[in-house]
């Protein structure tokens, strides 16, 4: 039987963005339109920042603001966007208060309309507010019963201390303790449109948008609330913490690691050195403790940004019976990669990924809303994209081996493990002095 | 406020279709907007073709086919996909399994290339086999054994709705049974449904028809032509009585209940099948529908109600039988009894009094919001096409479907609702094991 050569790839396409346009209102809500026509939908994002608040009240102003406004009942609101082939929907986290919508694209100003109405009238209801406070608590003892949640939690207490980003989610009774009237409040003092920016991406013209975003969102109006995050703390490296989780039938290992913003000038070699580690599936890691060794299913490892300060977290659900020789396995591939130069082809290989998900990327509405919103809540604009690819496809070898020496090294990293402790609590602490620490309530 | 309805906006995408000298089918469909292509090759064999005694076994199969093939040696595939900036995976459903690239455009033979190499035989050793299994293994315990809720309702209602294996079994397989299989297995399972005459190719984005139709002949025109094996036939008898089961979940903090319909043949009949769908829709989507205003607003006796048809929640890529599925969690100490019951007079009320002014056109237009959402990313598009080549041969459905959904009448959903009675209802119920 012959051999078949694997065909070689095409010339490369230029990383072409999408026509924009951009424009700051009065008020100091900035509004960016993205044009993507393939389908006749439009996709919005709206990032309020959020920074320090209250955590119950803030979580129940987001399961509540679109209970109902002065004129519209949350049934009215629910319908009326539907009516477009709408929908609406709030999100919070440490650095901001986001709103998500969609709808047809010939929607586009009665889903504006909606918004304004949302943002000047939430009126916060008592009844329904009452109604989703329960609902909230539930979904957060479901969430409490998750893994990966309990992992995410007490990863996040241990790196963060006393800084905001330490607890994300509220206890039950914070959350029952929240009255509408600390809604109307917490909404009066921080729904507010300065600093606040817009997204808009879609089958709309550019500047067709931005004047129907400015003439519904003209009457939105106060300052901007004095609130600013202090610089996330530095990673400190201690034993390795472990959780306790009776009868778990896999561990889950969460390693942090120190990281850069998307500017800094190591940022790119960073992520390529993340890749070559385990940010891919062709990467060291994956290859080892999965594709070898059948240890686990869905390693992962990434690097996060948040307002404050970015990270890299390495994930993984274990057999219980491996966990030990997995962290093993993850702490000898990020030392490997710390000490010995990846090759030129595990490089390149690397940097074809990183540059092609780009592409991959903006070629949707939804891919570009959620990345013109992420980089706008970070003050960069979708330009930052071209000096990203640039970037990536100019670090050099050495650039890589120098960015996993000082940012992947295991010495570096701070470790939490969640499983059954009577299991994995002697044969990790041959590894790693161990520290057990109860479950995360 | 007087009804407007949004005018539901029409999608044609361009459809090429030919099928080559070895009975591959193929469809393309170009859009040259971003420079992506997606890729999908769909095998008609899914989850109810496993023989007894192997459940799980398609979709252990599944990942032996990226474990190496002709000419790729054990991790060249993944490598090649993402060393040309693309992203790969491939799903087992109830009547197909699925592989599929999304990649700049630029890398367009090499993905028709690793498609073709497996199709032609991937490399099956005791080896891979085994590490697969272990791998699998760690999928169902992330997915089903440790977590709460895992497995309900795809994996815990079709026992109870079903009595013949191919319907009821676990699809994500036993342990057992997973762990007794054998290469050979996977050489049989190979021979007999992986072949060209079982299989579509479908390719989307940013390409030359004419161009793209020379390189899929170079690269799949000589994988040896082997005809589609005969596809029994899965049919059961409808449900006379209500069936109930319950099982606790020892993760669990919360009960949950999810209940199923048998549906008309969406493949067959699907002018009768289309009205559950946007029945489903009606019931359930969003705060102004149906479910959610009586059971999580009005009674409390919900936190979360959904709708949706197929176990897998698969409208439009599944096949005879299935169903219209409604699940709900309840808060502590609910009354699953009471929900059923109140679902039933809230059918009950839809098929006596019909829909309200403008209730249908509004679910319409939102529909057809979600069915345009998916068909934005090309390779979207290249998978909906391929499954719908293979089970209607009839790619070109996919822009017809907002449009189709749209013509829906109040009628048509009524006398949906008319069907779905308590005697013809199969639910299962979960225990909550886990509260603290």
């Amino acid at each position: 039987m012959s051999v078949r050569a694997l065909p070689p790839l095409g010339p490369t396409r230029r990383l072409k963005l999408p026509r924009q346009a951009e424009r700051t209102l009065r008020n100091g809500l900035t509004v960016i339109v993205v044009r993507r026509p393939a389908v006749p939908l439009v996709e919005l994002r709206l990032w309020m920042p959020f920074v320090r608040a209250h955590l119950a009240r803030g979580h129940l102003l987001a399961q509540t603001m679109l209970s109902g406004t002065e004129t519209m009942s949350s049934v009215q609101i629910a319908a009326e966007l539907q009516r477009i082939g709408g929908g609406l929907s709030a999100g919070l986290d440490p650095d901001r208060l986001m709103l998500s919508g969609t709808s047809l694209a010939t929607g586009l100003d009665r889903l504006l309309e909606i918004l304004a109405e949302v943002l000047t009238g939430a009126s916060y209801p008592a009844e329904w507010v009452d109604i989703e406070r329960d609902r909230l608590v539930d979904g957060i003892q479901v969430a409490r019963s998750q893994p990966a949640h309990l992992a995410r939690t007490a990863l996040l207490r241990r790196i963060y201390g006393r800084h905001p980003y330490a607890v994300q989610t509220p206890e039950p009774e914070q959350v029952r303790a929240v009255r509408p009237g600390a809604l109307r409040t917490l909404h009066a003092q921080r729904v507010r449109p300065a600093g606040a920016v817009l997204v808009l991406v879609g089958d709309v013209r550019p500047e067709r948008a931005l004047d129907a975003a400015e003439k519904a969102l003209d009457g939105w109006d106060g300052d901007g609330y004095p609130a600013e995050l202090p610089p996330a703390p530095p990673l400190v490296p201690g034993p390795l913490q472990l959780f306790d989780r009776p009868g778990s039938v896999q561990s889950s290992l969460r390693l942090a690691l120190p990281a850069v913003p998307r500017t800094h000038p190591d940022h790119a070699a960073l992520q390529l050195a993340n890749l070559v580690f385990g940010g891919y599936f062709s990467s060291r890691w994956v290859e080892n403790i999965r594709e070898d060794k059948g240890y686990t299913y869905g390693p992962h490892s990434l690097v996060e940004h948040s307002v404050a300060g970015s990270l890299l977290v390495a994930s993984a659900e274990v057999a219980t019976e491996v966990t030990a020789p997995a962290l093993l396995e993850t702490s000898y591939e990020l030392g490997r990669l710390a000490t010995v130069p990846p090759t030129s082809e595990e490089l390149e290989q690397a940097r074809q990924y990183a540059l092609g998900t780009l592409q991959l990327g903006v070629s949707t509405q939804t891919g570009l809303a959620s990345l013109v919103s992420a980089y706008a809540g970070n003050g960069l604009r979708l330009d930052f994209l071209a000096e990203h690819a640039a970037r990536l496809a100019r670090a050099s070898a050495e650039d890589v081996a120098e960015a996993a020496a000082r940012y992947l090294a295991p010495t570096r990293a701070v470790t939490v493990v969640l499983g059954d402790a009577e299991r994995i609590a002697s044969s990790l602490s041959t590894l790693s002095p161990v520290e057990t620490a109860p479950v995360p309530s | 406020m007087p009804t407007r309805r949004a005018r539901i906006p029409a999608t044609r995408y361009p459809v090429e279709r030919f099928t080559l000298d070895n009975g591959l089918r193929v469809v393309l469909t170009p859009d040259r907007s971003a420079p992506v292509i997606g890729v999908a090759v769909v095998y008609d064999v899914g989850i109810r073709s496993e023989p007894e005694g192997r459940t799980g076994f398609a979709h252990l199969f599944e990942h032996l086919m990226f474990q190496g093939s002709e000419n790729l040696e054990k991790l060249a595939h993944f490598r090649h996909v993402q060393g040309a900036g693309g992203t790969f995976n491939g799903s087992t459903h109830l009547d197909y399994t699925d592989y599929y690239e999304t990649l700049p455009s630029n890398a367009l033979e090499r993905a028709l290339f690793l498609e073709a190499d497996r199709m032609r035989g991937p490399r099956l050793t005791e080896e891979n086999l085994r590490n697969q299994v272990d791998v699998v293994k760690e999928e169902i315990r992330v997915n089903v054994l440790n977590r709460p809720y895992g497995g309900f309702p795809w994996l815990t209602l079709p026992p109870v709705m079903f009595d013949t294996f191919p319907n009821a079994h676990d699809g994500y397989g036993s342990f057992d049974d997973l762990e007794s299989a054998t290469v050979d297995d996977a050489a049989d399972f190979f021979r007999r449904y992986y072949a060209s005459g079982n299989a579509v190719l479908a390719v989307s984005g940013d390409l030359d028809v004419a161009e793209a139709a020379r390189l899929i002949e170079r690269h799949f025109g000589d994988v040896p032509a082997r005809p589609a094996p005969d596809r029994p036939d899965f049919a059961e008898p409808e449900l006379t009585a209500e069936r109930r089961s319950s099982y606790t979940d020892q993760l669990a903090p919360l009960p949950a209940v999810a209940s199923a319909w048998r549906v008309p043949d969406p493949i067959d009949d699907f002018t009768a099948y289309l009205p559950y769908v946007v029945l489903a829709e009606v019931l359930t989507d969003g705060d102004a529908s149906r479910l959610v205003g009586r059971l999580v607003h009005t009674d409390r006796a919900v936190t979360s109600v959904g709708g949706y048809l197929g176990f897998m929640g698969d409208p439009f890529d599944v096949r005879d039988p299935t169903a219209l599925l409604l699940q709900a969690h309840l808060p502590p100490g609910g009354d699953v009894d009471k929900v059923l019951r109140t679902v039933d007079e809230e059918l009950d009320r839809l098929a006596t009094d019909g829909l309200t002014d403008g209730e249908l056109a509004r679910t319409q237009a939102r529909m057809a919001t979600h069915l345009l959402r998916d068909t934005d990313a090309v390779l979207g598009r290249a998978l909906r096409m391929a499954v719908l080549e293979q089970q209607r041969t009839d790619p070109g459905l996919l822009g017809e479907l907002p449009r189709l959904v749209g013509e829906v009448t109040d009628d048509q959903v009524r006398a949906a609702a008319t069907t779905l009675r308590s005697e013809r209802r199969a639910s299962v119920e979960v225990i909550p094991g886990g509260a603290r």
